[in-house]
Formats: structure tokens, C-alpha cells, sequence
């Protein structure tokens, strides 16, 4: 019998070091594997981030060109009137193609002509305008105005459509005609290959073929002269995407690339971008109405549901009966929290637009549907702020006399009040992402003009990113991820204003 | 609080009452919608009033809308990927909107597509039937589950890579044309199909309308430029889309030659590019008068600046009408002609 005693207390005692042992490896694992869980979130979270930036920072930059432009009294305002209406209908457009035209006196051809004025945006006249309506002192003087070019060039500019590549030319060069094409002779070694475009005497020639140092190019653009060419006073121009393959051709990419050398095209910050309505041109479409209408719809969900849902908490905690009703209504509460949001955009449609005959696409119809949206998590989170109020304070008011609803209202509620603006702004939050319900009370919809009142047609932030990202121009693909960090910005600044809320007038027990 | 819904209602009684409206409303086909909110911004600009609200709510829906009454409450235009139905004309006539004006703008292609990196592709409609179709006719003419794998399984002459098709869901207009000018002739061009086609109407139509559902066609959401991400992604998938998505990213994708002849501008316009749909906008000439703008609205539409050969339609890649066509359905939509019902399907 000792014998077993004195056998099994050490065995005992290394048994449990490795049962210690194991507890501990598990618990390192454990940890482990939440350090990993976090890290996967973190790089999914950088990952998406990053590849929104990158794609988004291009749509708050534009390609601009500064010219100068002779601010005619025919053309704007021939009457002398000086009244904003008449110059605002005068033609802005004419000076500015003039203008734009006297940069490349070399392009005579009609359709070389309408291919140049293809480079400039259609509402490249825009600035302009605004300029000389504000500032009627300007007709009849020459003024720097700043022209809009258009998407693609846009693109091209900022390097989205090619690389480019320009190499200086070493040696002397000799263009030759040769048919309908070209032969270019060089008294160096050959660096050419297919595609590449020779510059030299102001015109451009494409290399098609280079076979053992023959050349054969076809015309461009027309030189001034078939004279040779010295080092220095030619170049190549290669194209990592060819011609065929991008949507600015080569000709146009070389009267870019002189706007660029010339240093007339400069990249600016887009303002248009905060300060202009919806557009078919991606490079005129902004993010302000779209922002506007979302920051109308979220006042009147905000209005709506702060004193209602606030209201329903409070007597839902502290008031009301515990009956079979009142908890009906709770768990009802609690499952309208998890109803799909189209569900309250058809209430809405049917509820708002059909039997209140609201107008369609309005702010105000919005903010209704979202108020119902938004209105449970509000009374749910307004409770769990109540309850969380330890009721000794309550307790004390009522016992040195205060009614029950001056306990609530002077002490309970301004200590839940941070809880429950968190949650409000939470909900806010929610809200600002929906799409769904918004699609059926008409805001998705191309609203040009800025809203400037509740029953103005509208549309929102998430709805103008699902349009954007729904056009064929490529350049709405950045105007997209521009407005999703826009939307970003906008609910970073919410949850911020929570989280400052709570910390300033939180109170610990 | 009382006070609160007080107003809060009082606000949504005197908004209802708000009946005039001086804004133009449109609704409809997201396919139309690119183009019908180029000329609503250029109108807008140039006309001195307001610029109008273009909804996209699918054709159907517009349909549903458009014919739901007159007066400032209903839209004004609806934008269609196809015609007017006999059944919604009817449905229109039933609520009071009985003048309406068909506007021809165009046509949309559909392409086939797949990345630069893949093969150059040439099918026929019949190839295309075959790779997409849920039961195909074996040998015997007997309707079996399809069973091809590979392009190759389908035609010698296609390349050897997996049957891999993105395209648009059952929900979307752009699939219904596709199955209509494709899979449906495609079924005809199959000998054992033609004469069922004969014997029963019912079970043809349910052969070409069925894609197959075994992962070869995948769903690939309303979003066309998504469609081409992933085949830029993935060269051996194939596409189906609309043309001007084909043209706005040539530097990534090409289109498939169907029945002999590549999407282009000139091939659809020509009408030598078989797969291409009709696009249509529908007016409201009830509203005429009430609504201000409408007939400018109409006239801007098909102005040669907007609708014309290069007119900026065109350049959003609408693919515009032949020459005639345009100058007819120019002469009648400034004259509005109303649509008769006799003339629908």
C-alpha cells in the first residue's frame, strides 16, 4: 500500500507539470491565433484602403490649361448691358477654341481641327464663364482663364492610357518620301524599333517597319521640311501601349505631350469636384449634390428619430407596465432591428409616396424611410443606456422626494444622454450607407441641379457611388473611389464625434 | 411631441399639395440611362430651365411608372431597352395615358468579349447556343444536359479552354436580349431544334431560354464594368455585355466575331453585326403643356448636335440610326406622333 503511495505522488506531481504545460502551450496558442485573426483583418483592412486611395486620389486632381484669352464685348455681351443674364449666353466657347487653336498653327485639316478641339472638355467654357459673370470689368481686356481638358486626355496626362518614354535622338536623321510612306536613314546606330514615333522639323513620323536598319515610317503629323535632322533636334517618342489600344491616338498623345513641354497643362486640385452636382462628363461631375442631399436626409432622420426614439426608451423602461404588451412591443422592437432595409423602402413608397402623395426623389421622403430604418437601433441602445444608470441614483432622488419623472428627466437621463447620442450617431451612421430603400422612393436618379430643400429631388452619397461605378468612362471609375473616400471621410467624422461624445461626458461608477 | 407630429404631418400635407411641378422627370432602362442623362445635362444647360431628374429603375419598372396616370405625380418620359409591350400600352390606355410618343434613339450592341491576353475568338450563334445552353440535342436529336467542357467539345475550330462565361443575371434586360437575338437562333440553326420548333412551339422556346446552371455561365451582376475587371483578370473567360463598355476599355478587352463579323461602331450601325437591340424613349404628350419643357426635351433628343452621326450620343457610344431612319424618326418626334396599339407585339 506505500508502496503505491509512494509511487503515485511523483508520478502525480509530473503528471500535473505537464497538464501545466499543456494549459500553458494552449493558452499561447490561443493567443496565437487571435494575434492572427487581427492580423488578417488588418491587411484585408489595409489592402482596401490602400486600393481606394490609389484609385480614388487621381478624381481630386485635374488637368487644366491656363490661356490666354481676349475677353471680347461682341461675343459676350454686345449690348454693353452689363446684366449678368445676357452675359451668361454669350459665347465663351469661341474664344477659348480660338485660343486653344493658336497653340498648334500647324493644324489647318477640318477634322484635324475638330480632333484638337476633342482634347478640351465640353465644358471647358465653364470657368470661364463664371469668371466673367462675376466679374463683368473683364470684357474687353485679355485674361488668363484656366480651361478644362477632357477625361481621356485627362487619363492620358496622368499617365493612365501608356507609359511614355522620349528619347533624345543621337546623330543626324534624314526623312525621305517613299511612296505613300517614308524612309528614315541614320548616320548612327539604330535604336528604332515598330511603333516608335520620330519627331523632327515639327512633324511625326510612326515607325512600321525596321528591318536591319531601314526604316520605313509613315507620316504623323506633316514636318516643315524633309531637311536632316541633327542630334538634339530630334527625338523618339515610345508608347508602352500601342496606338490601337488606348483611346487617345498617337496623334493626339503628341499634342499633349507639347502642351506638357510647353508647361501649359498643369495638374491642380479638382474643387470642381466638391463644388459642382452630378455630370455625364467625368471630368465636370461632383460629389456636392450628392452630399448635400445626404446631409438634408440625415437632418430630418435625425430630427425624426432622436425625440421619438428617445421618448419610446424612456418610457419603455421606466414607465411602462411589464404586461404582455409591452413585451410584445419589445421583442417586436428587437426583430424591426433586423428587418432588410428594401423592406422600409417599399413601406416608404407605399406609406409616403402613394397615400401621402410626397414628391418623389425628395430628401424629406428619405429621411422618413431612414427615421423607421433607424428608429429600433436608436430605442435600443437609449435603453441599454437608461439601464446602465445605476439606480441607486434614481433611488436617492425619489427618496428626498423628486417625482418619477423629475428622477428621470433631472438625473437619469443627462447620465444615459452620451449612451445615447453614441447610439444615435451609430444609427446616423447606418443610415448613411443605405442604398436599398432610397431605390425605391426614386433617389436613384442623375440630379444635376444642387438640392436646395427638403422636397428638392435628391440623391445620396452611396447611391451617387453605385451610378458612378454602373458609366462606361473609365475616369468614373476613380470619381467612384473618390466619393467612397468622400462617404469614408464622412462617417470617420461620425464615429469620431461619438467616440469624443462619450469620452467628455462619460461617468464612471 | 405632439407639437412635433403636429408639423411633421402638417409638412406632408401641404409637400402633397405641391402639385405643380416645373422639372422634367424620366425614368427607366439603366441601359438607356447614360445616354438620356447626357442630353438632360446638355438641356439643362442650354435651355435655361431646370435640368431633368433621370431616374434608372429598370424598363419594366419605368413602364410600370410611366403608365401608373397623368399629372405632375407620374414621370413624364420612360427609358426602354425594348418596345413598348401590347399589354403595358394597354395597361397605360387603362389609367388615362393615351398619347404617347415612341422615340427610336439608337441601338445598343451586345458583345461577346474576353481579355487581350486570350484568344482571338470567332463563334457563330449556333457554337454559342451549344456552350450556353442548359439541354442540347446529342447526336440522335434527344435533348440531354449539356454536356460540353471546353470550347473545343463544342467546335473543333474553338480554342481547347474551359467553357468559362460571365454575364448578366435573369433580372437584367441586357440578359434577355441576349438570349433572344442569340440563344434563339443559335437553337434554330440546329436541325432536330428547328423541328421541334414545329411540332411544339413551348418546349423550343424552353430550351433556348434556359442557360445552364452547372457553372459554366456565372452570374456576374448587373455591373458591366465589373464584368470586365474580372476578365482582365482572367483570360480564359469570356464576357457578354454592352458595346460601349467594349469601347471604352479596348486597351483590355476585344470582341468575339459572331457569324462572321466583329462589334464596331460601323458594323452595328450597318446592321451587319446581327447582335443589337433597339433603344427607345417613351413621352408623355399628355403632358405637353402642363409640364414645361417637354417638346424642347424632345427636339434636344433628336437634334443633330445630340442623336446625329456625330453627335455627342454617339460618342457615349450610342450606336446612332442609319441616315433615313434618323430623319423619319426626327420628323415624327418633333411632330409627336402618337404610338397606336395595332402596332405592338
Amino acid at each position: 500500500m506505500t508502496d503505491t503511495a509512494i509511487s503515485a505522488a511523483p508520478r502525480r506531481v509530473s503528471d500535473n507539470a505537464a497538464l501545466v504545460a499543456k494549459r500553458y502551450r494552449s493558452e499561447r496558442r490561443f493567443k496565437l491565433y487571435g494575434i492572427a485573426a487581427i492580423a488578417v483583418t488588418a491587411v484585408f483592412l489595409v489592402l482596401l484602403f490602400a486600393d481606394i486611395l490609389v484609385k480614388g486620389l487621381p478624381a481630386f486632381f485635374e488637368h487644366r490649361m491656363m490661356l490666354p484669352v481676349s475677353v471680347s464685348q461682341e461675343a459676350i455681351d454686345p449690348q454693353n448691358s452689363k446684366d449678368p443674364k445676357i452675359i451668361r449666353t454669350g459665347d465663351f466657347d469661341g474664344p477659348i477654341r480660338e485660343s486653344f487653336r493658336a497653340m498648334f498653327p500647324d493644324v489647318t485639316s477640318r477634322g484635324d481641327r475638330k480632333k484638337l478641339l476633342g482634347l478640351l472638355s465640353s465644358g471647358a467654357a465653364d470657368d470661364f464663364r463664371a469668371m466673367v459673370v462675376n466679374n463683368p470689368s473683364l470684357i474687353g481686356t485679355d485674361a488668363k482663364v484656366p480651361v478644362l481638358l477632357s477625361d481621356d486626355a485627362d487619363q492620358y496626362l496622368k499617365g493612365r492610357q501608356t507609359g511614355v518614354a522620349k528619347i533624345a535622338g543621337q546623330g543626324t536623321i534624314t526623312a525621305s518620301a517613299d511612296g505613300e510612306k517614308f524612309k528614315l536613314v541614320t548616320d548612327k546606330t539604330p535604336v528604332l524599333t515598330a511603333g516608335d514615333i520620330v519627331r523632327l522639323n515639327g512633324g511625326a513620323f510612326r515607325v512600321v517597319s525596321a528591318d536591319n536598319g531601314a526604316y520605313l515610317a509613315e507620316q504623323v503629323t506633316a514636318p516643315k521640311s524633309l531637311d536632316p535632322a541633327n542630334a538634339g533636334a530630334w527625338d523618339i517618342v515610345r508608347f508602352t501601349v500601342t496606338e490601337h489600344n488606348r483611346r487617345i491616338d498617337d496623334q493626339e498623345a503628341l499634342w499633349l505631350e507639347q502642351l506638357k513641354e510647353k508647361g501649359v497643362a498643369e495638374n491642380g486640385i479638382a474643387w470642381r469636384f466638391f463644388s459642382s452636382g452630378d455630370s455625364r462628363e467625368p471630368e465636370l461631375a461632383g460629389i456636392r449634390g450628392a452630399l448635400t442631399g445626404s446631409i438634408l436626409t440625415l437632418l430630418v432622420t435625425l430630427f425624426l428619430c432622436l425625440p421619438i426614439g428617445v421618448a419610446a426608451a424612456i418610457y419603455l423602461e421606466e414607465f411602462a407596465p411589464k404586461n404582455r404588451l409591452t413585451q410584445l412591443i419589445e421583442v417586436n422592437i428587437n426583430n424591426l432591428a433586423a428587418v432588410p432595409s428594401i423592406v422600409f423602402g417599399l413601406l416608404g413608397l407605399a406609406m409616403f409616396l402613394n397615400f401621402f402623395g410626397l414628391p418623389r426623389s425628395a430628401p424629406l421622403v428619405g429621411g422618413l424611410v431612414l427615421a423607421l430604418l433607424v428608429l429600433p437601433t436608436i430605442i435600443i441602445a437609449s435603453r441599454a443606456a437608461l439601464r446602465a444608470v445605476p439606480p441607486s441614483i434614481k433611488e436617492a432622488a425619489l427618496g428626498v422626494g423628486a417625482s418619477h419623472q423629475q428622477a428621470i428627466f433631472h438625473h437619469v437621463l443627462p447620465l444615459a444622454m452620451p449612451g445615447i447620442m453614441t447610439g444615435t450617431i451609430i444609427g446616423m451612421a447606418h443610415a448613411l450607407g443605405e442604398t436599398a430603400p432610397l431605390l425605391m422612393i426614386g433617389m436613384v436618379a442623375f440630379i444635376v441641379d444642387i438640392p436646395g430643400g427638403f422636397t428638392d429631388a435628391a440623391t445620396a452619397l452611396p447611391i451617387q457611388i453605385y451610378l458612378w461605378s454602373d458609366l462606361p468612362e473609365i475616369a468614373f471609375q476613380s470619381k467612384t473611389a473618390g466619393a467612397i473616400i468622400v462617404l469614408l471621410v464622412f462617417l470617420f467624422v461620425m464615429n469620431a464625434a461619438a467616440i469624443l461624445l462619450r469620452k467628455r461626458f462619460e461617468r464612471r461608477w | 411631441m405632439k407639437r412635433f407630429l403636429l408639423a411633421a404631418s402638417l409638412l406632408a400635407l401641404t409637400a402633397g399639395m405641391a402639385e405643380a411641378r416645373d422639372q422634367i422627370r424620366i425614368v427607366g432602362s439603366s441601359t438607356v440611362y447614360p445616354f438620356t442623362t447626357a442630353v438632360a445635362e446638355q438641356f439643362g444647360k442650354t435651355s435655361g430651365m431646370k435640368t431633368p431628374v433621370v431616374e434608372s429603375t429598370g424598363t419594366g419598372g419605368g413602364m410600370k411608372l410611366f403608365c401608373a396616370g397623368i399629372g405632375a405625380d407620374h414621370p413624364d418620359f420612360t427609358n426602354a431597352s425594348r418596345q413598348i409591350k401590347k399589354s403595358e400600352f394597354e395597361d397605360c390606355a387603362k389609367n388615362g395615358v393615351t398619347d404617347i410618343v415612341e422615340i427610336k434613339v439608337g441601338f445598343d450592341g451586345l458583345t461577346v468579349a474576353n481579355s487581350k491576353a486570350g484568344p482571338d475568338l470567332t463563334f457563330t450563334k449556333t457554337q454559342l447556343f451549344l456552350a450556353l445552353a442548359k439541354e442540347v440535342p446529342d447526336k440522335d436529336g434527344k435533348l440531354i444536359a449539356n454536356p460540353y467542357k471546353t470550347w473545343k467539345d463544342v467546335d473543333a475550330s474553338l480554342p481547347d479552354e474551359k467553357i468559362e462565361v460571365l454575364g448578366p443575371p435573369p433580372t437584367s434586360g441586357t440578359r434577355d436580349s441576349f438570349v433572344e437575338l442569340v440563344m434563339d437562333k443559335g437553337a434554330e440553326g440546329i436541325d432536330s431544334l428547328k423541328a421541334l420548333k414545329k411540332s411544339d412551339a413551348k418546349a423550343f422556346e424552353k430550351v433556348w431560354k434556359s442557360i445552364r446552371e452547372d457553372g459554366a455561365y456565372i452570374d456576374a451582376g448587373e455591373n458591366d464594368n465589373l464584368i470586365v475587371q474580372k476578365l482582365e483578370a482572367n483570360p480564359q473567360a469570356v464576357g457578354i455585355f454592352g458595346y460601349s463598355f467594349l469601347e471604352e476599355n479596348q486597351n483590355k478587352i476585344k470582341g468575339a466575331a459572331i457569324d462572321g463579323k466583329s462589334p464596331s461602331y460601323e458594323t452595328i450601325a450597318s446592321g451587319e453585326y446581327k447582335v443589337s437591340r433597339p433603344l427607345f424613349v417613351y413621352a408623355k404628350k399628355q403632358h405637353v403643356g402642363t409640364i414645361p419643357g417637354m417638346v424642347e426635351f424632345v427636339k434636344e433628343y433628336v437634334s443633330d448636335k445630340a442623336l446625329g452621326e456625330d453627335g455627342y450620343l454617339a460618342s457615349k457610344g450610342l450606336v446612332p440610326l442609319p441616315g433615313d431612319d434618323f430623319k423619319k424618326t426626327k420628323a415624327a418626334a418633333e411632330a409627336m406622333e402618337t404610338l397606336k396599339g395595332d402596332q405592338l407585339m
